[in-house]
């Protein structure tokens, strides 16, 4: 397949299979739904197998850009431009491996307009793998922003009782971060001429007062969206109203577009002000890891204990990414990654007991392991790594963020491990509220174990969980030339900022 | 032989005189004809439209860069007018074409309506043609009267009376502000054309602003901002909009706007080029006004056409936003969001047209409870109509709104970009609100089958909106090539 333009074709082969669901799929009865469904699971899987190629055709002792394509769009400097590095390419790929668990995670529990649901879905595909491939400024932000669309309304049609509430929230949040985000790109245009993001990669392209503004602009939506503490409400409420896939897709993919939007435009465009700012993210990483992790400690839903979770493991991330080292980074990248796999695991497995009780309460659980031993020990394995135990992909990646930490400042690292224990302690008493105990709930004594289609679910999840623990290399190869130059760059832009500095000082009487 | 021809039928003043001369032609048919339905005059009268069009758009293709001017400049015919009045062209058509299913449901199409229409359509020319004071207030009171009319064409409707009433009231009181703004402009600087006021105001500006032109400048913007809709001259948009028939008021939303913003970009631009600075505060408060009425009024409305009301308020001051800016870049922005707002507008008021249940239209926005269900095609539209409108990427009303902020940002005012786009996420709540009423609530009853021409111009909408990303050239040179004619 070389020379096929990979990228375009993972991007938009979703779309198409969302345009044959459109014209092909008629009515609501059994037939069209079940095909509907079929059409849906297909498109996924042929695309997650078109974006494997990309990763078998990665070169990663390239630092720069691979796989370009390049067509001229609107006006002057804006251009349909896609390429991958190694920070963005496995994100392509959580994403397409995620989509086709979200469609089997449907496949029951969506009983009414089935077509249009997958339609959405596929959408979103559309538009996430977007983002992560996307090399000019308006095309990222075309895709970044169209996402709301789709998951606005699944959300809202799909959604739970408060459903309503949750997606405009959902919104509402991210598009005032993203609007903010948008006056930043026009000033970069303008004062760059271009929207070409390889050429706004380079060193000292923008000078630091201005990099102060653009880095607080770009903030506003990554923040939202990542989302850190003290903008992260809205994440728990989307997360308990969204139907489990949407939970999935969440947790595994939207929130690592505030972290892929830090590690793609703030740390290497504005370098000055990322190292300026670096303090305040560092603060509000410690105030979400141990807050939310309390608040975590005290939820009776089960969703939103996994929610604020999320808040929480995604402040090791911005944690990590600001230290500037080689390990917070690629600890950040791992963790997302890492957290992309666990979080939707665990959304999915509440989805399991979800689609046989109807309820996420904690206390309407209890004693599962007599009746679900199969279910049991997933929930053990995606617990675990939940907490970062060693031998599970979560150790990687908090283990690499705390290290860079700690070389950045050991105040910092110091209280992101309190957030350690207290994630066993959220965890665990979570597991055990749900597994352990009697099982004297009478609607309980005749759940039944994982149906041949949830084990088709979990069983990758579990199986790359713990193999990616024991043997992460597959996961930070690719990332190291990239992040290597990445580190570089921003090196060389604090350089230059403050050059830039000290002769202002020295003509100044 | 057929370029000759178009050239021949397009010396100066040609379109106007076609027009003017279709409007007295087809009086004439309908006032002798003995049965008195319109539909045979409403559809001459699109295909007079549509071949005015044809020549405006031929001849600008033969001849991009022409400049026709005569009256010794009274009347100007550029790039800019050219595009401008192509726009007026598909905003009165679609308005015609929405108005047959309409006048037949509630009563009989009056032939008057499509002359008047045609003549309010030749003032409309004439005022994105004016290069003098007294050709802007003729071609305005034109427009102006026609449409008064138009608003109260059923006359036995007790709001559609209401609504031509206080449009003529209010409107007659713009007209006296802006003729006394346009008197006090002679005075002071000796001339009723706008290349010898621009000469005047330039040289006036060396020693600081003469105050008798400011003084005219200000009345003249407000007799403007009120024919554009801005806040604080937007007081009879709701009512307007709401009392006039439906096609009426989608005709209002689109034709008549268009044409009160080219009047104001040529006179902002042409005429006032030396005291830029001082108009640049003024429509930057317009705009910031209307922008944050729009957002926030809209939220309490529960009529869709006073929704589309606030709605057309606010978008007036995002366009208005580029105008801020001052140049050649900002008008072109205008340019593109005019475009794009009325291609919204019209596919959204055909779908208002479509709101029809047991042969009756109904207005209120909760009686498209659970579209999603019940017309799954016509809801998917309208949610892409309204994602449109609050500028959400990849719609057209993403670009729209990309055009007018990117030279906002570039002429510095950050105040007003930021005031801006934070007023268009109180906006996207409303429109979502749309959206969850047809998608996240439980279905009402469905509606009676769109009438074919409905059909028609909302899928051409919606297809322009949706499709616009994927080839946005051909609008933004144009827009561009328009705007370049200006400076």
């Amino acid at each position: 397949m070389t020379g096929a333009p990979l990228l375009s074709l993972t991007i938009f082969l979703p779309l198409i299979g969302a345009i044959l669901l459109m014209v092909m799929a008629h009515g609501d009865d059994a037939a069209a739904q079940r095909n509907a469904r079929w059409i849906a699971l297909w498109t996924t899987l042929l695309t997650f197998a078109v974006s494997l190629f990309i990763w078998v055709r990665f070169d990663p002792s390239v630092a720069g850009f691979q796989m370009v394509e390049e067509h001229p769009w609107v006006g002057n400097g804006i251009s349909y431009k896609l390429g991958v590095d190694g920070i963005s390419m496995l994100f392509v790929i959580l994403t397409t491996f995620l989509m086709p668990l979200c469609i089997l995670a449907s496949w029951d529990s969506i009983t009414t307009r089935v077509k249009e649901y997958m339609i959405a879905f596929l959408l979103l595909e559309t538009l996430m793998t977007g983002v992560f491939c996307s090399l000019d400024l308006v095309l990222f932000y075309l895709f970044f922003e169209g996402g709301l669309i789709p998951m606005f309304l699944i959300i809202g049609v799909w959604g739970g009782t408060r459903r309503v509430y949750a997606s405009f929230k959902f919104f509402l949040y991210t598009l005032a971060g993203s609007v903010l985000m948008l006056l930043a790109l026009m000033a970069m245009y303008y004062h760059a001429g271009t929207t070409d993001i390889v050429a706004l990669l380079k060193p000292g392209a923008f000078p630091p007062a201005m990099q102060t503004w653009l880095w607080l602009a770009f903030f506003a939506s990554f923040a939202v969206k990542m989302p850190m503490w003290p903008v992260h409400t809205w994440l728990p409420d989307a997360h308990v109203e969204a139907p489990t896939a949407g939970s999935v897709i969440l947790a595994g993919v939207l929130l690592k577009m505030g972290g892929y939007g830090f590690l793609r435009f703030s740390l290497p465009m504005f370098p000055a002000a990322s190292h300026h700012f670096a303090p305040l993210v560092f603060t509000l990483s410690i105030i979400a890891i141990i807050y939310t992790s309390l608040v975590a400690l005290a939820q009776e839903d089960m969703k939103k204990l996994i929610a604020y979770s999320s808040v929480a493991h995604m402040g090791y991330v911005t944690m990590g990414l600001f230290t500037l080292t080689t390990q917070g980074i690629q600890g950040g990248i791992f963790q997302m990654l890492s957290h992309g796999l666990v979080s939707s695991a665990l959304f999915l497995c509440v989805g399991v007991i979800y689609d046989r009780m109807h309820t996420r309460d904690i206390a309407a659980y209890g004693g599962l392991v007599e009746r679900m031993p199969m279910y049991a020990v997933a929930l053990m394995v995606f617990t675990l790594a939940n907490v970062g135990l060693p031998g599970t992909s979560g150790f990687i990646g908090e283990f690499l963020t705390l290290l860079g930490a700690f070389k950045a400042s050991t105040w910092v690292a110091f209280f992101a491990t309190i957030g350690v224990i207290l994630s066993a302690a959220y965890a665990l008493y979570l597991y055990r509220r749900v597994i352990f105990g009697v099982l004297d709930k009478a609607n309980l004594k005749d759940i039944l174990d994982l149906s041949p289609r949830e084990i088709a679910i979990l069983t990758p999840l579990v199986v790359l969980t713990i193999f990616f623990g024991f043997y992460p290399s597959p996961l930070i190869d690719p990332t190291a030339a990239s992040v290597q130059k990445l580190i570089a760059d921003a090196q060389t832009g604090v350089k230059l900022a403050e050059a830039a500095a000290r002769q202002v000082a020295a003509l100044s009487p | 032989m057929l370029t000759t021809l178009i050239d021949l039928l397009h010396g100066p003043l040609k379109p106007e005189i076609m027009l003017v001369t279709a409007a007295m032609g087809l009086l004439m048919v309908g006032a002798f004809e003995r049965h008195e339905d319109g539909r045979t005059i409403n559809w001459l009268a699109i295909v007079f439209l549509g071949l005015v069009g044809f020549l405006i758009a031929y001849r600008a293709y033969l001849h991009p860069g022409a400049y026709d001017s005569s009256f010794e400049g009274a009347w100007i015919n550029d790039g800019f007018a050219r595009f401008m009045k192509l726009l007026v062209l598909i905003g009165a058509a679609g308005a015609l074409l929405l108005s047959v299913a309409y006048f037949r449901d509630v009563g009989r199409l009056r032939f008057e309506y499509p002359v008047l229409v045609l003549l309010s359509v030749a003032g409309m020319f004439m005022m994105i043609s004016a290069g003098d004071l007294i050709a802007l207030y003729l071609g305005l009171e034109m427009q102006s009267l026609a449409l008064y009319v138009v608003a109260a064409i059923r006359r036995n409707d007790l709001r559609s009376s209401e609504a031509g009433l206080k449009y003529f009231v209010l409107g007659s009181l713009s007209s006296g502000m802006l003729l006394y703004g346009a008197s006090l402009l002679y005075g002071f600087t000796g001339s009723t054309h706008f290349h010898d006021i621009a000469a005047a105001t330039q040289a006036s500006a060396a020693g600081g602003p003469n105050i008798g032109i400011l003084f005219g400048l200000v009345f003249l913007l407000a007799g403007l901002a009120f024919k554009v809709s801005a806040v604080p001259f937007h007081m009879w948009v709701p009512d307007v909009y709401q009392g006039a028939p439906t096609p009426v008021t989608a005709f209002f939303a689109a034709a008549p706007k268009i044409a009160a913003f080219a009047l104001l970009i040529r006179v902002l631009e042409t005429a006032m080029p030396g005291i830029a600075n001082q108009w640049q505060q003024i429509v930057a408060f317009l705009a910031i006004a209307s922008m944050l009425l729009g957002a926030f009024a809209a939220i309490g409305q529960y009529n869709i056409k006073r929704l589309m009301a606030y709605s057309s308020i606010g978008h007036g001051g995002f366009a208005l936003v580029g105008l801020a800016a001052g140049t050649q870049d900002g008008v072109q922005g205008v340019l593109i969001y005019l475009a794009i707002y009325l291609a919204m507008t019209l596919g959204t008021f055909a779908v208002i047209l479509g709101m029809r249940r047991d042969g009756k239209y109904v207005e209120e926005i909760h009686q498209l409870a659970g579209l999603g269900r019940t017309n799954l095609t016509l809801a998917a539209l309208l949610a892409a109509l309204m994602f449109s409108l609050a500028g959400i990427p990849p719609l057209a009303g993403f670009w729209a709104k990309w055009f007018v902020f990117l030279p906002a940002i570039r002429a510095g005012l950050y105040p007003l970009a930021v005031i801006g786009v934070l007023a268009s996420v109180v906006g996207a709540y409303y429109y979502l609100r749309i959206i969850k009423i047809m998608f996240f609530d439980e279905p009402a009853k469905d509606f009676d089958p769109m009438p074919g021409l409905v059909r028609i111009v909302l899928g051409a909408a919606a297809a322009f909106i949706i499709l616009f990303t994927l080839f946005p050239g051909p609008l933004v040179n144009a827009a561009e090539r328009a705007a370049q004619s200006l400076f």
